[in-house]
């Protein structure tokens, strides 16, 4: 069942994910005390940020008083963009948003028109459209995980990273035509049926990284120096994970519930065996050793339906003209970084009325200041790595 | 005095060696048989400064060259391979695209002080190398306290990089240099301790005698379990005291960005990378000094075949080959670790290495006095 209608009141498993609670939170010094503090700029332009955020660090000594992100340096305005492009159209702009999982952003868009349009998705898409989701979430952990270890100082990793991340660009090379801003869904199902190769070279990518994805444990997780920068640092408890609105691995690794493939099913995750990752710790350590234990989640989800890809359509019949009936439409997926949400407000036309992307990043964003404060400023790079943040999906 | 011959050429049983002992004999008694004694010291002087220049760069293009292989190798990557045969003169192509960029001092700089740092970092890492053996009898400078000499004037160093650092006007830059100046200071006291050690075992200060006590035996080998611990916290410090990775803190790319040298560029810039490697050089030719024996060849016991064999080798490779592998392993750490904090740094440093170097060096202390070694 594709993407589930607000309000959640009728679904199978209504479960509600989040309770507020009040955000405790030491009173924020507004004015800079210009003897004692010193102000410095993380960013634009910075190697630790992986993109353009700018930070404003309020310092005393090595220690940081208070973190002030300041956005804006990549709007694109894409959701206003989308209001002028067609329900095919629009699905096309959201690959540029979290560029590391375009995948996963074109499937929430794609729910979110099908569910207004009542559009059945074939099983063999469904299939496919999975299979691509966790790929996605294979190549944007591993690349992850080489820039959280090249953000606490190891710069070989960054490498390791990259061979196994070759081989998926390859795989989605060959079947989507792109390797980084895929535009492979499409309303009803995806755009082509998959490369012939695809089989084959998922199943060699599959043995080769679980060869190899015991050397990550080995080279990062295990060193002594990795764990006493990370264990204890930028700790966020569970209610403050669920205040900020924090989600994805991130609020996974406070111990909070939130996969979407969990809590509101789409496609065919219901009928595969995957367990969702939770770690109590809720510091930089537990977020990262979610990350590494969904990695072999994800393969795991892509060994069941890797060699069971159905016979039939890779699309559903559509009309050439899509026209979302007169209504408000919300749908929810797991990208590799949290919660995707797409709410389209429409007319009855062949144009969105109203686009808002419920971007992960942003929320996650939002946490940083909160768990920075008293640490140190090679902390905050560790935390900010742990986050995963992609810049150009907390600024659309 | 330049190129002295080696004192006790007699008392050795290092019986036939290919060396560079005899041409700088040579030189040395041509220039004063046929200059008056002024100079031909003088003349030795300026033969020795050219030599020593000559080694800096030498020293910066081969170790730069050899830290992007081995990171190559180590990363799955080529690592340079267009400029020259294996990319060899990549460093060579870099050097002279530094050289003629502009040496640009920004706005709002200490003039001054901006502009002598790099040299002060430069000359002082081309002092130090005065009293090494780079092979048997071509030492510059065979100055009774040479390991107290090269341990003094390389603390030195760390006013050019604050110098740098304070001058620069950013932030950044200051943030690193303050790093840099803790770590440099705290660890200089575990180099030291681990130094104290050799210098127990050996009764001397001379870098000569040092490497000369090792003929039958490198101190690593014959100097038990004080030597072994005070190699690895010789090899942890001076990590630590040279900037390199997982103690780089003081250029930590990604916090500081470049750290100290933030606002250099140009030739100011390439002297300080070019003073860091020769940094590295200098202490890994310590270590090997110290506890590989310098250019002693390879001994088990005291007149045997293999020694025999191992004497074949020219003394100036068995010297070259330890350093390079000691500068091997600090570029393996530099490859494989992440970085520590600056807390868990000083932590290390006071609250393990210093209490471990100084139990260490009682022990050493205790084994000289029983004569308990080789």
């Amino acid at each position: 069942m594709p993407g589930l209608p607000l309000p959640l009141g009728e679904g199978t498993r209504v479960r509600f994910m989040y309770h507020q609670v009040e955000i405790v939170k030491e009173p924020v010094q507004t004015e800079p005390n210009v003897f004692d503090d010193m102000v410095i700029n993380v960013g634009p332009q910075h190697p630790a940020t992986h993109g353009v955020l700018h930070l404003v660090i309020t310092l005393n000594g090595e220690t940081i008083k208070k973190v002030e992100p300041h956005l804006g340096y990549i709007h694109r305005s894409i959701e206003k963009m989308c209001e002028s492009l067609s329900f095919r159209q629009f699905i096309y702009v959201t690959s540029k948003m979290d560029y590391l999982s375009s995948h996963i952003n074109n499937h929430g868009c794609c729910l979110c028109v099908e569910q207004g349009l009542q559009i059945e998705v074939p099983q063999k898409a469904q299939v496919i459209r999975v299979l691509m989701d966790e790929l996605t979430r294979i190549a944007s952990h591993v690349l992850w995980w080489g820039a959280m270890a090249m953000d606490v100082g190891a710069l070989t990793p960054f490498f390791l990273s990259f061979r196994e991340r070759e081989m998926i660009n390859d795989i989605m090379e060959e079947s989507c035509g792109t390797r980084l801003t895929m535009n492979y869904m499409v309303p009803g199902g995806v755009m082509a049926d998959v490369h012939p190769n695809f089989v084959r070279r998922v199943n060699e990518f599959i043995s080769h990284f679980k060869s190899k994805i015991d050397e990550y444990d080995e080279l990062v997780t295990n060193n002594v120096i990795f764990q006493n920068r990370t264990k204890g640092v930028g700790v966020l408890s569970k209610e403050d994970a669920i205040s900020f609105g924090v989600t994805g691995p991130s609020a996974r690794g406070s111990g909070v519930s939130c996969d979407i493939r969990k809590l509101y099913p789409y496609e065919i995750y219901q009928q595969l065996n995957f367990e969702e990752v939770i770690e109590t710790a809720g510091d930089s350590f537990a977020r990262y050793v979610v990350r590494l234990k969904e990695l072999r989640q994800s393969m795991h989800i892509i060994e069941q339906l890797i060699n069971n890809i159905p016979e039939g359509d890779f699309q559903a019949k559509t009309k050439a003209v899509l026209k979302l009936p007169k209504g408000e439409f919300y749908s929810r997926v797991e990208t590799a970084r949290g919660e995707f949400g797409v709410y389209i407000v429409s007319e009855g036309g062949t144009t969105p009325y109203r686009i808002k992307f419920r971007s992960p990043g942003f929320s996650n964003l939002s946490v940083l200041d909160h768990i920075a404060r008293g640490a140190k400023i090679g902390d905050l790079v560790a935390m900010m790595g742990t986050l995963d943040l992609v810049i150009p999906d907390i600024d659309r | 005095m330049p190129g002295l011959p080696l004192p006790s050429g007699e008392g050795t049983r290092v019986r036939f060696m290919i060396s560079l002992e005899s041409i700088a004999n040579s030189i040395h008694e041509w220039l004063y048989s046929t200059f008056n004694e002024t100079v031909a010291m003088l003349l030795e002087f300026t033969i020795i400064g050219v030599c020593i220049i000559g080694l800096f760069a030498m020293l910066g293009l081969v170790l730069i060259m050899m830290e992007r292989k081995v990171s190559s190798w180590m990363q799955l990557r080529l690592g340079p391979n267009r400029v020259g045969p294996w990319g060899m003169f990549q460093t060579v192509a870099d050097t002279l695209k530094l050289i003629v960029k502009e040496g640009m001092t920004p706005n709002g700089v200490d003039k001054l002080l901006f502009n002598l740092a790099p040299f002060i970092v430069m000359i002082i890492a081309m002092v130090i190398m005065a009293p090494l053996m780079f092979a048997k009898g071509l030492q510059i400078w065979d100055v009774n306290i040479g390991v107290l000499f090269i341990t003094a004037v390389s603390s030195v160093s760390v006013i050019g990089i604050l110098m740098a650092g304070w001058a620069s006007n950013n932030k950044y830059s200051l943030l690193g240099a303050m790093r840099s100046g803790a770590q440099i200071v705290s660890y200089e006291l575990s180099a030291g301790f681990a130094i104290l050690v050799i210098v127990i075992l050996t009764g001397s200060l001379k870098v000569s005698d040092i490497v000369l006590s090792q003929e039958n035996g490198w101190w690593l080998f014959k100097g038990h379990i004080p030597v072994l611990i005070a190699f690895v916290i010789f090899m942890i410090a001076v990590t630590a005291e040279t900037n390199r990775a997982p103690f780089d803190l003081a250029e930590a790319e990604s916090e500081l960005t470049a750290g100290f040298h933030t606002e250099y560029s140009g030739m100011k810039f390439a002297l300080f990378f070019l003073a860091e490697y020769v940094n590295i050089f200098v202490v890994c030719a310590l270590g090997a000094t110290l506890f590989l024996g310098g250019w002693m060849p390879l001994h088990f016991g005291t007149d045997t075949e293999f020694n025999r064999i191992m004497d074949y080798i020219p003394s100036s490779v068995w010297f070259m080959g330890k350093t390079f592998f000691l500068i091997f392993v600090i570029m393996w750490f530099r490859w494989t670790f992440p970085r520590l904090r600056i807390d868990q740094l000083l932590n290390l440093e006071w609250k393990y290495l210093l209490p471990i170097g100084m139990f260490n060096l009682l022990l050493a202390t205790l084994i000289a006095i029983m004569g308990w070694y080789l």
